[in-house]
């Protein structure tokens, strides 16, 4: 049985919810705080 | 912690942080995933497989600072009514629930091939699969309230209560002595060759960052709103 398949599925599987945990959170920052800036400009 | 009670203070603190933290942590997490990856020897049991550890160990870690964050909130909170603790203990949850999922599926992945099975009903991986239940239950319950116009103080009752899992993780490998490897890091030393060990340090530190960087978004996403809801309030009472 060859590990690679193994290594590259637990690194690929690390980066992506990574990734994704910070894309939604800059995402849900980034659309919050532009919300507060339209409602200062009103 | 106390000087940072203000929310206006807290974010002059927190915007420039969360882009440092960010650039930190990748910086550290790439190299150390490119170390772990191509720099180091293949143990001499388990071969190549060994390289899931740099991905593993911070995850598992993580998955535990985060209940330990939580736990820290909801005391910060139900003592002290820190008006930042509910903030921080509804946007550490998800970074939280994320790395105990990390840690579950990668040391799945690591099983397989060394242990010959992708889940076994151990201490330790039962132990750790009812902290991301655990999880689930906080985010759940921390939202509920903040909808419902609470101060989450149900949410931090329940966050202590789920503390004492915390223990039971650590334990779990000497208590239970199946399947799961006793503890090969501690704070007296490691039994693993400094050749494989050294970038462990760098993804640790690194995706320690990432998980700072994330919870101080979800901070301010947090306070933004409640701003909103705040001006909106105030306006439909004009």
């Amino acid at each position: 049985m060859s590990p690679w398949p193994f290594v590259i599925a637990a690194y690929g599987v690390t980066v992506a919810l990574t990734l994704a945990l910070l894309l939604w959170s800059y995402a849900s920052m980034r659309r919050a705080e532009a919300a507060v800036e339209n409602l200062k400009r009103q | 912690m106390h000087a940072l009670a203000n929310p206006a203070r807290f974010l002059r603190f927190a915007r420039p942080v969360t882009t440092w933290l960010l650039l930190v942590g990748l910086l550290l997490a790439i190299g150390g995933i490119a170390a772990g990856l191509t720099l180091t020897p293949p143990d001499y049991l388990q071969g190549e497989t060994v390289r899931i550890l740099y991905v593993h160990v911070p995850s598992a870690w993580l998955g535990m600072a985060g209940w330990i964050g939580i736990a820290a909130a909801s005391i910060s909170q139900l003592v002290w009514r820190h008006p930042l603790a509910a903030v921080a203990g509804r946007a550490v949850a998800p970074a939280g629930a994320t790395f105990a999922a990390i840690c579950l599926i990668t040391g799945s992945i690591w099983g397989r091939p060394t242990w010959g099975t992708w889940w076994e009903w151990d201490g330790r991986l039962t132990s750790m699969l009812l902290l991301f239940f655990l999880y689930l239950g906080y985010v759940a319950l921390a939202s509920a309230e903040r909808e419902r116009g609470g101060e989450g103080r149900i949410a931090a009752i329940y966050g202590l209560v789920g503390a004492i899992n915390l223990p039971i993780i650590h334990y779990s490998v000497l208590w239970w002595r199946t399947l799961h490897q006793g503890e090969s890091i501690g704070l007296s030393g490691s039994s693993i060759d400094a050749s494989i060990l050294w970038p462990l340090p760098l993804t640790m530190m690194g995706f320690t960052c990432l998980f700072a960087a994330a919870t101080l978004m979800r901070m301010r996403a947090d306070l933004a709103k409640a701003k909103v809801e705040a001006r909106m309030r105030r306006m439909g009472r004009e």
